[in-house]
């Protein structure tokens, strides 16, 4: 029972950064119907710019604040000079933009910081506390307080309403005087900023490298599609249920252990794509021919 | 002075040309409709002056040029565009479509006010206030469309089509309903309808369009009296 508990918990916990994760995806989804590949890799980009920050001498979570301000203008920055001048192009060329985006990120970061795994400082201590460990709680604590935000954000502010808006109807929004693109631009914004969370969170555990979120963005977009990538609490929900669903196939499925938890990500991508390609808490669109 | 002035409008799809030069004007406080069939670039029209599509000419709207004015600025300037197929934000509630008609307006204090006086004149609305907006009637999501754009506290109410797919009785109520606010807030109107009689009745003033060109106009009245304006658009 403990162990189940601590493996739940441990779930939850890596589920959080899945979560936050998805949560970007489905922001820059909502607007403009395509995944960001990129959203791993300027997650890790963010990663590193916080680990640099620390190495510099400046304490963690000044570091981290930084890197949440550095990573907002960074998404703001990619959405006005390489997104928006390819607005009008084909789904195709975006998506190729995004791989791009990707590849381009993880190559300046080898170059930049090199290959080698880099010990990322957690901010909590690493000692069980009632049997659960502190950097595990944090995790979750951290990620819960960002996804809060985030919603009393969408939820409770004008700007925030004009963003949900600008996502539903671009045209409709124009006629009431928002400036769509820079709600685009915001929306990039928050993406990366969120990214950056859930990347300085998962450092710690996984070290830092440049491929340190290939495999956590592929948990994340099982997490969206699950919860489907329509619907940001929906993706949520998903992610920390891919976290916990992780967890405990690699626990209790010894065929599975820790070495083919990834294939589960792989399986709950097909199998929602298969039975349920909404997800279970997406709507899927039907457009009248 | 007018409030609106037109000159030489000519409107673009892509590269096929919809508008073909036209001028018109539209007075301060008072009712202007443009009628035309199917095609003869009634939307075309409304959607230029906000700046929606690719337009040249000359656009003055209460003495300012805004024929190079984004659809964002010239909001701003008291503009409520009431578009073709209402424009809903559906997944939206009521109240939040209304905030958003707000969107650009600095005096947030009398904005409360405004939610009022809009649901003064449709009641409907403040009984689904929390609701979601797609879940409303098409007469209602009309109404919805009308409250949103007055929340501007606009100038011009550009008006594109609000009888469509609606059931006389509600396009009466409506109607009634557009006129005293004309009336009781200076607003003044542009609008387009398929229902050419209803919106001679309404208008003081009328434009006919065929194929992106002005081919008649004048008061409302006369062109009512017109004999080619009564059998092909008016049908008796």
């Amino acid at each position: 029972m403990e162990l189940f508990v601590q493996q739940v918990l441990a779930g939850l916990a890596v589920g959080g950064i899945y979560a936050s994760l998805a949560l970007a995806l489905v922001m820059i989804y909502q607007a403009t119907e395509l995944v960001n590949f990129a959203q791993g890799e300027m997650a890790m980009f963010s990663t590193y710019i916080a680990w640099q920050l620390v190495q510099s001498g400046i304490p963690f979570w000044a570091a981290f604040f930084l890197t949440i301000i550095i990573s907002f203008a960074g998404g703001i920055l990619i959405e006005r000079l390489i997104i928006r001048p390819a607005r009008n192009a084909p789904v195709l060329a975006i998506v190729i933009i995004f791989i791009g985006l990707l590849v381009i990120l993880n190559s300046l970061a080898g170059w930049i910081w090199t290959y080698t795994n880099q010990i990322f400082p957690s901010p909590f201590p690493d000692r069980p506390y009632l049997g659960v460990n502190i950097q595990e709680l944090g995790a979750i604590g951290v990620t819960l307080v960002v996804l809060l935000l985030v919603f009393a954000f969408f939820r409770y502010t004008t700007l925030g309403l004009a963003m949900r808006a600008a996502a539903q109807n671009p045209t409709s929004s124009r006629l009431v005087g928002i400036r769509v693109g820079w709600m685009l631009a915001l929306g990039w914004g928050l993406a990366a900023a969120i990214g950056a969370v859930a990347g300085i969170m998962v450092a710690p555990k996984l070290q830092l490298d440049p491929n340190i979120m290939g495999s956590v963005l592929l948990y994340a977009f099982a997490g969206a599609l699950v919860g489907g990538i329509s619907s940001p609490g929906g993706a949520v929900l998903g992610g920390f249920a891919v976290g916990v669903i992780e967890n405990l196939v690699g626990t209790y499925v010894p065929v599975v252990g820790s070495q083919l938890k990834l294939a589960v990500a792989l399986v709950l991508i097909i199998g929602v794509l298969t039975v349920r390609p909404a997800g279970i808490f997406g709507r899927s669109v039907v457009h009248r021919v | 002075m007018a409030l609106l002035e037109v000159k030489d409008l000519c409107a673009y799809y892509g590269p096929i040309q919809a508008l073909h030069g036209i001028d018109f004007e539209i007075e301060a406080g008072g009712i202007t409709t443009i009628l035309g069939a199917n095609g003869a670039g009634k939307t075309t029209t409304l959607r230029s002056i906000c700046g929606l599509i690719r337009r040249t000419g000359t656009l003055t709207f209460d003495g300012r040029p805004i024929d190079r004015k984004q659809t964002e600025e010239i909001v701003r300037l008291g503009v409520g565009h009431v578009p073709e197929g209402r424009g809903t934000f559906v997944t939206l509630s009521v109240e939040e479509n209304l905030r958003l008609g707000a969107y650009t307006r600095r005096d947030r204090g009398s904005v409360g006010e405004d939610f009022e006086r809009v649901y003064g004149y449709f009641p409907v609305l403040a009984e689904r206030r929390e609701q979601q907006a797609g879940t409303l009637s098409g007469g209602e999501q009309q109404m919805l469309a009308i409250a949103r754009a007055l929340m501007l506290r606009p100038r011009l109410l550009v008006l594109d089509e609000p009888s469509f797919g609606l059931a006389p009785m509600i396009v009466e109520s409506i109607f009634n309903i557009m006129r005293e606010i004309n009336e009781s807030e200076n607003v003044s109107m542009l609008l387009v309808e398929q229902n050419a009689s209803l919106a001679l009745e309404l208008a003081d003033h009328a434009y006919l369009l065929e194929t992106g060109q002005v081919v008649t106009s004048g008061p409302a009245e006369t062109l009512r009296k017109d004999e080619v304006i009564r059998r092909s658009y008016l049908g008796y």
